[in-house]
């Protein structure tokens, strides 16, 4: 059994909450003192049937306004795999939620509504999907019931759609007809609609290959903490406690400590005291090195066949998710995985238009929401790669000095070999 | 290409050993924060695994509501021993004293929110800047919001609307004075992800998550473990039965289910085969109000 974690974005109007709810519901994961909840709440549709958003709008202010105002966590298993969804809030003003519900998925549940076709909502989270690198897509075109369930309806707005993704970096899309309502093609096949001859959207969520999404190519294993146990059976043992985030390691393995770029061997890989035969992606372990040699934490243990350099310089795209606009030259602190460093935005390149991927050239400042492609220089240098290579070391928190909010959410695009650290070597 | 497969557990266990090292790294002062449930002993399993053959780089830390389950005391003291780490126990008992706060009393009467107050004055006391935690999202639809390192102020408040983003698995730490963050390494964990690991972990559990003959209160429905501690009235139905804990907190407010259970196994396939949340089935203090647990967590609750 893996995992899937997937995000659902769009508002309350598209039937995503009741999505969720039906998806928790149908497999069984609401419990009976959670019904309960809802129904003494008082709060059905106007059939009469529970409203399952109630499940996942969870805060006070939420229930009160009926809005989603945060990322919430829900979970469920079927013997097939254990289920994390990011559930976000759709509204424009939510790009940031977004974002960060996107970060940490390998799919995107985008909802159409039937009646409405494909709307700006739906090119905005197909786009931010696409820039966080989320490789599955999974287009439920909801409300079937209220189309009569027509296969014309669907078809075109499959036509409409796919018009609209050839510029998006997410290659593999799903279209699925639903009625999150009813329940059709949710977690059984409808039968108000046999034309459709695909799977059921948990079907589809239960077989959507994801152990390739780890990239296993590249080692990157960022140190976290250094193991010294300083005592008379361990008195010379120093472990480098880190987590794999991509590629393969085994003893025997020939290492270079990146930035300082000394070399070795690796002696032992471990986990909890015991030794291993490799680690790869995404486990958490300790490696030995054969040679004693200066690592702390924020160094990168990588392997020698990959010439691998460090830079202080790159360009990124940035979501700004602060209130007070970010500018040029602005100075903050950057974290990537363990390392933090300090860290200026030379330049605002351009800004993207996220309902249609446009450039938006000459701006002198970004708002809150905003997606904007930057030059980003570092006080000490660091391994980055590619983001849409390697989603797990290509991506960075812009941290406010002062406040130590999260103000920024940053995925490298180009990194530059032009840094001053490869003139000297 | 080239093919790897992580099993769920260990795809589970390998991002809570991230977070725990990441505190480590990140903080100076931290703490784990120990209850003797079966979430904090699994915390403590991950610690093993995360630091080991090293010690741990914080102490154990057990806010003492004075009304726990004996079984759950002894536990938690053979466990430290065990181990081999440094354990530190605060009683709400003596902050009682210390502030001369009131005592709740009444039908409901419990010490579980006078838990906030001692584990306010610990952490001023240590210098804690980060108290690790056992909670889950599956808990509750408070907890199903709150970040993985959740940022408090300094009276140990929680504000819903100005939680930090939190991407990929890049954590920020960084705090002014005087605040301090609550990081749950097991968030994306559920009841039964935790039974499956102390399964295939082989952990030992204090006796009262299995099956036992117990005398009960019947309060609302539930069953609550006499005690000196809790309120009863003359009219108030006593019974016993074969019960377990699914939960365990404090005796006043954590109620016991009718179960033959007697291994984890047979545990594993009665939450399966369960109707009730875990914490619609045993907690008392969830039930109060609809959002007892957002505003208990936001005046500084776990």
């Amino acid at each position: 059994m893996d995992i899937l974690r997937f995000i659902t974005a769009g508002s309350v109007d598209d039937g995503k909450s009741t999505l969720i709810g039906r998806l928790l519901f149908d497999t069984k994961q609401i419990y009976l003192d959670q019904l309960e909840a809802i129904e003494s709440s008082g709060r059905v549709n106007e059939d009469g049937e529970m409203d399952l958003s109630l499940l996942t709008d969870g805060l006070k202010a939420e229930r009160e306004q009926g809005i989603t105002i945060d990322v919430a966590y829900k979970y469920f298993t079927t013997p097939k795999r254990k289920f994390i969804i990011a559930d976000a809030p759709g509204h424009i003003q939510y790009t940031r939620n977004m974002v960060t519900g996107a970060s940490n998925s390998n799919l995107s549940i985008i909802l159409v509504d039937a009646r409405n076709g494909v709307q700006e909502q739906t090119r905005r989270h197909s786009i931010i999907s696409s820039l966080l690198g989320i490789p599955h897509l999974v287009i439920c075109i909801n409300k079937m019931d209220l189309v009569g369930f027509d296969e014309s309806v669907y078809n075109q707005i499959v036509e409409d759609y796919k018009q609209f993704s050839k510029k998006l970096t997410s290659k593999d899309i799903t279209f699925i007809p639903v009625s999150a309502l009813k329940g059709d093609n949710i977690v059984d096949r409808s039968t108000a609609m046999p034309w459709y001859d695909g799977p059921s959207l948990l079907e589809h969520l239960e077989q959507v290959p994801v152990s390739q999404d780890f990239n296993l190519e590249d080692s990157r294993f960022p140190v976290q903490y250094v193991i010294r146990p300083h005592t008379h059976e361990h008195h010379d043992y120093r472990g480098y406690a880190g987590k794999v985030i991509s590629g393969i390691y085994r003893k025997g393995d020939k290492v270079v400590v990146l930035p300082s770029g000394q070399t070795s061997t690796i002696k032992s890989v471990e986990l909890g005291g015991k030794e291993l035969e490799e680690a790869f992606a995404p486990q958490s372990v300790v490696l030995q090195l054969e040679d004693d040699v200066d690592i702390s934490r924020g160094d990168v243990i990588v392997k020698q066949e990959e010439e691998l350099d460090v830079t202080k310089e790159f360009e990124a795209l940035v979501c700004w998710m602060n209130a007070k606009a970010l500018k040029p030259g602005a100075k903050l602190l950057l974290r990537h995985n363990s390392t933090e460093t300090r860290a200026v935005i030379r330049e605002i390149q351009y800004k993207v238009d996220v309902n249609t991927l446009d450039r938006i050239e000459d701006v002198d400042q970004v708002q809150l929401n905003d997606i904007c492609r930057v030059q980003v220089r570092t006080a000490t240098p660091l391994l980055v790669d590619p983001y849409l290579k390697n989603r797990s070391n290509g991506g960075f928190i812009l941290i406010d000095e002062t406040s130590f909010t999260t103000v920024g959410a940053g995925m490298v695009a180009i990194v530059s070999h032009e840094s001053e650290l490869n003139y000297m070597i | 290409m080239t093919k790897r497969y992580l099993d769920y557990l260990d795809q589970l266990e390998a991002e809570a050993i991230h977070i725990m090292r990441e505190v480590a790294g990140q903080f100076q002062k931290p703490a784990l924060l120990f209850s003797g449930g079966k979430d904090s002993i699994t915390l403590v399993r991950l610690a093993e695994k995360a630091f080991r053959p090293g010690k741990f780089p914080f102490p154990l830390v057990h806010i003492d509501t004075g009304h726990n389950f004996p079984e759950a005391i002894k536990y938690r003291d053979e466990l430290a021993e065990k181990l081999g780490e440094k354990l530190v126990v605060r009683h709400v008992e003596d902050t009682i004293k210390k502030q001369n706060l009131s005592e709740p009393v009444g039908r409901y009467a419990s010490r579980n929110g006078l838990q906030t107050y001692t584990l306010l004055e610990t952490i001023e006391e240590f210098g804690f800047d980060c108290c690790i935690g056992g909670a889950r999202r599956d808990e509750e639809k408070a907890r199903a919001k709150e970040r993985i390192f959740s940022v408090r102020d300094e009276f140990g408040q929680w504000d819903p609307k100005r939680q930090r983003p939190e991407l990929w698995n890049i954590y920020n730490g960084r705090i002014a004075q005087g605040e301090n963050v609550r990081a749950f390494p097991i968030s994306n964990w559920t009841e039964l992800d935790v039974w499956n690991y102390i399964k295939r972990e082989n952990i030992t559990l204090p006796n009262i998550y299995f099956t036992h003959e117990r005398e009960c209160l019947v309060r609302d429905g539930k069953l609550m473990a006499t005690s000196d501690f809790i309120y009863r009235e003359p009219e108030d139905e006593v019974v016993t039965r074969k019960v377990r804990f699914r939960t365990v907190g404090d005796m006043t407010c954590t109620a016991a289910v009718e179960s033959v259970a007697y291994d984890i196994d047979s545990v594993i396939a009665e939450i399966l085969d369960s109707k009730i949340s875990e914490r619609g089935a045993t907690r008392i203090d969830d039930k109060l109000t609809e959002t007892a647990m957002e505003d208990r967590k936001k005046g500084g609750y776990f």
